[in-house]
């Protein structure tokens, strides 16, 4: 094996259920120390494959070594050496937070004190509510404390800060980057694509079940050529001119989609009078306008033509 | 936590057992259900069907008639009946109405007409008494001489009947239901799943089921036959130790019945029903409230391997006629045939996600 070995390593990965194809042929490596973020929209197929990296579910056919262990040999090992935290679970409502993580803490032969799990994710003052009293947000930080009671190699978060409120998000965050500063490895997935910017250091973009993109998400928006995107509608044309709009000043592409246009521009400042220019020339009259600074989503739009939320 | 430093309390049986006690004290309506309600129901069937005076007979008599009065003399001196004198329609009607069991009715010859229900047995008792009242009155006189003893037997009453049935159905419905609601519940939450992803030891997480069930059983038969030997006197004859036997078994079996129900439901509506299925017939036929027997002879063979009938025989017999293991052995075969079966197939068939 080629060193350095990898926290996890994943080659073409094949799970489908029924006839849905949830996972076709991908690839993944998490080095150790990493934290790795698989971003994608729902049902792009991230929640099987971290399913299978977790030994929760088999996979149809491809490779999956864990640590250097595998699932179906090594399973007692491996359950020590890991931590989740699923999707959607939800802990007994008539337990306290201090029961169920020392439940949990009682499973592993080593680990840290419930206490200091319990300061570790900022819960002191909930230590003695029930489960059911909590808000999301602390409800999240309990599932994290009931992932890290075994002090894991690796970590896995599966949509860690779905349905929370920004503030809430950004704690469960700094939670997570202070378990990744410790040296550890993570394997996270999202569909938030601030998310994947703020905690990932590298970013594999999934979409039906494949890795469509990979690299840091540095690497990833410059991947676009292009520093920013400016969308705009017109309300009193049926259509503008696609070709000129792509050849006016400072613009990498043009698209249109649902009535909308969106040019990918490298110097925002010379492109804005050429566009108003070329409107006024066309007789278009502007109803909307907004720019932004490219982020991951824009990559994801580029790759597929859809938005990772669909709202 | 002053206690979280010792080994034991550590040991992940003890925290998963734990977890059982914490969820089933912290649900009012459970402790309720096992607890408390079999008490009430004790008390309730045990006021409702108590040995009292036998209630007087209702007999009406045809007051119009001629001779009645000496009829409603002599009936009068009988203390188990209660005269009244009425016009013939009257009398007629409440006999249609099953408000008087018998109608006398005096004729002008000299003879007495009963006008009675022979189909119910009220109807035929009381034209006995009235009968022999009627002739007594009229000169009639013993042959035989009679002598009478009256008992009031422990252990025949309803009380002492139902109270081994409602203590085999409590073991049935804490059973089946502590189990089943738990682990579906855990199951719809994918609490299970997030267990599995631990180190946790499946066998260890239903073996904290089998050991709060055990513990909780002590409580829930001590309560209920303490609760009726001391208001209603109601008897144990047979050994302590069997009866703890028979409890004991009975309810490892009804725990891996509800297992057996909970191995693959996914939603609690799901597994209600289920359990609901297989309770209410043993509810009906296993001879809680009435006895079985009573049950047609082409449907016995099924109700004798219905685990419920085999509890509530077996747990009669310890209480009531106080017999040895011996004599048992039916239905503890019957009782351990359902575990051995139960349990295994629960284990194969059982999700963990």
């Amino acid at each position: 094996m080629a060193p350095p070995p990898s926290a996890l390593f994943v080659r073409n990965l094949r799970k489908a259920y029924d006839d849905v194809i949830a996972v076709d042929g991908l690839d993944l490596e998490v080095l150790p120390g990493e934290c790795f973020g698989l971003l994608g929209p729902n049902g792009a197929g991230k929640t099987t494959t971290i399913e299978i990296c977790e030994g929760l579910t088999p996979p149809d056919a491809g490779e999956v070594v864990v640590l250097g262990r595998r699932w179906g040999r090594d399973d007692i090992q491996l359950r020590e050496l890991l931590g989740i935290s699923l999707q959607e679970t939800q802990f007994s409502e008539k337990l306290t937070v201090s029961e169920t993580i020392q439940l949990f803490r009682s499973f592993y032969r080593s680990g840290p004190e419930p206490e200091a799990v319990i300061e570790m994710v900022q819960l002191q003052e909930k230590a003695g509510a029930r489960v059911g009293q909590l808000s999301g947000g602390q409800k999240q930080r309990l599932a994290l404390a009931c992932a890290l009671v075994g002090d894991p190699q690796l970590l896995f978060l599966d949509e860690p800060t779905t349905g929370l409120d920004p503030q809430s998000r950004r704690q469960l965050w700094d939670l997570i980057e202070r378990f990744r500063s410790g040296g550890r490895s993570i394997l996270l997935t999202t569909h938030y694509m601030e998310e994947a910017e703020h905690l990932c250091d590298r970013v594999a973009i999934v979409d039906h079940g494949r890795v469509i993109a990979l690299g840091t998400p540095r690497e990833l928006v410059a991947s676009l050529r292009a520093e920013h995107v400016l969308e705009f509608a017109v309300s009193n044309t049926e259509q503008v001119d696609e070709t000129a709009l792509a050849a006016l000043e400072g613009v990498c592409s043009a698209s249109r989609r649902d009535g909308s246009y969106r040019l990918q521009v490298e110097e925002l400042h010379l492109t804005m009078p050429a566009l108003v220019a070329e409107l006024r020339r066309q007789g278009a009259q502007l109803s909307e306008l907004r720019t932004h600074s490219a982020s991951l989503e824009d990559v994801f739009v580029t790759l597929t033509g859809r938005h990772l939320r669909d709202e | 936590m002053t206690n979280s430093g010792h080994g034991w309390y550590r040991h992940p049986l003890v925290q998963l057992t734990l977890v059982r006690y914490r969820e089933f004290f912290r649900e009012p309506e459970a402790v309720f259900w096992v607890f408390i309600f079999p008490i009430l129901l004790t008390a309730g069937l045990g006021i409702a069907f108590r040995r009292t005076a036998p209630e007087r007979t209702v007999v009406a008599v045809v007051s119009s008639a001629p001779g009645s009065e000496r009829i409603l003399q002599a009936l009068g001196q009988d203390s188990s009946l209660k005269v009244e004198a009425l016009g013939d329609s009257a009398a007629v009607d409440s006999l249609r109405s099953g408000r008087v069991a018998l109608v006398v009715r005096p004729m002008a010859s000299g003879e007495v007409e009963y006008e009675y229900d022979a189909e119910r047995p009220e109807g035929r008792s009381t034209r006995l008494i009235v009968d022999a009242a009627v002739q007594r009155a009229g000169g009639q006189r013993e042959v035989v001489q009679v002598r009478e003893r009256k008992i009031s037997e422990r252990g025949s009453r309803y009380v002492d009947f139902v109270v081994p049935g409602l203590l085999g159905m409590n073991l049935m419905g804490s059973g089946i239901w502590g189990l089943g609601f738990a682990i579906v519940d855990a199951r719809r939450k994918r609490l299970l799943k997030r267990l599995v992803a631990t180190p946790m030891s499946r066998a260890q997480y239903l073996a904290s089921f089998v050991l709060s069930r055990m513990t909780l059983l002590i409580i829930e038969v001590v309560l209920l036959l303490g609760f009726a030997m001391v208001a209603f006197g109601v008897p144990v004859r047979g050994s302590p130790l069997l009866l703890v036997v028979v409890c004991v078994l009975s309810s490892l079996a009804f725990t891996a019945i509800g297992l057996l129900i909970a191995s693959r439901a996914k939603t609690v509506e799901g597994v209600s029903g289920l359990m609901n299925l297989v309770m209410l017939p043993m509810w009906i036929f296993s001879g809680v409230f009435f006895s079985a027997s009573r049950f047609p002879d082409a449907i016995q063979p099924l109700i004798q391997i219905l685990p419920l009938t085999a509890v509530v025989d077996a747990l009669r017999a310890t209480m009531l006629q106080g017999v040895g293991p011996s004599r048992l052995l039916p239905e503890l075969a019957v009782i351990g045939g359902w575990l051995a079966v139960s349990f295994p197939l629960s284990l194969r068939l059982f999700r963990w996600r």
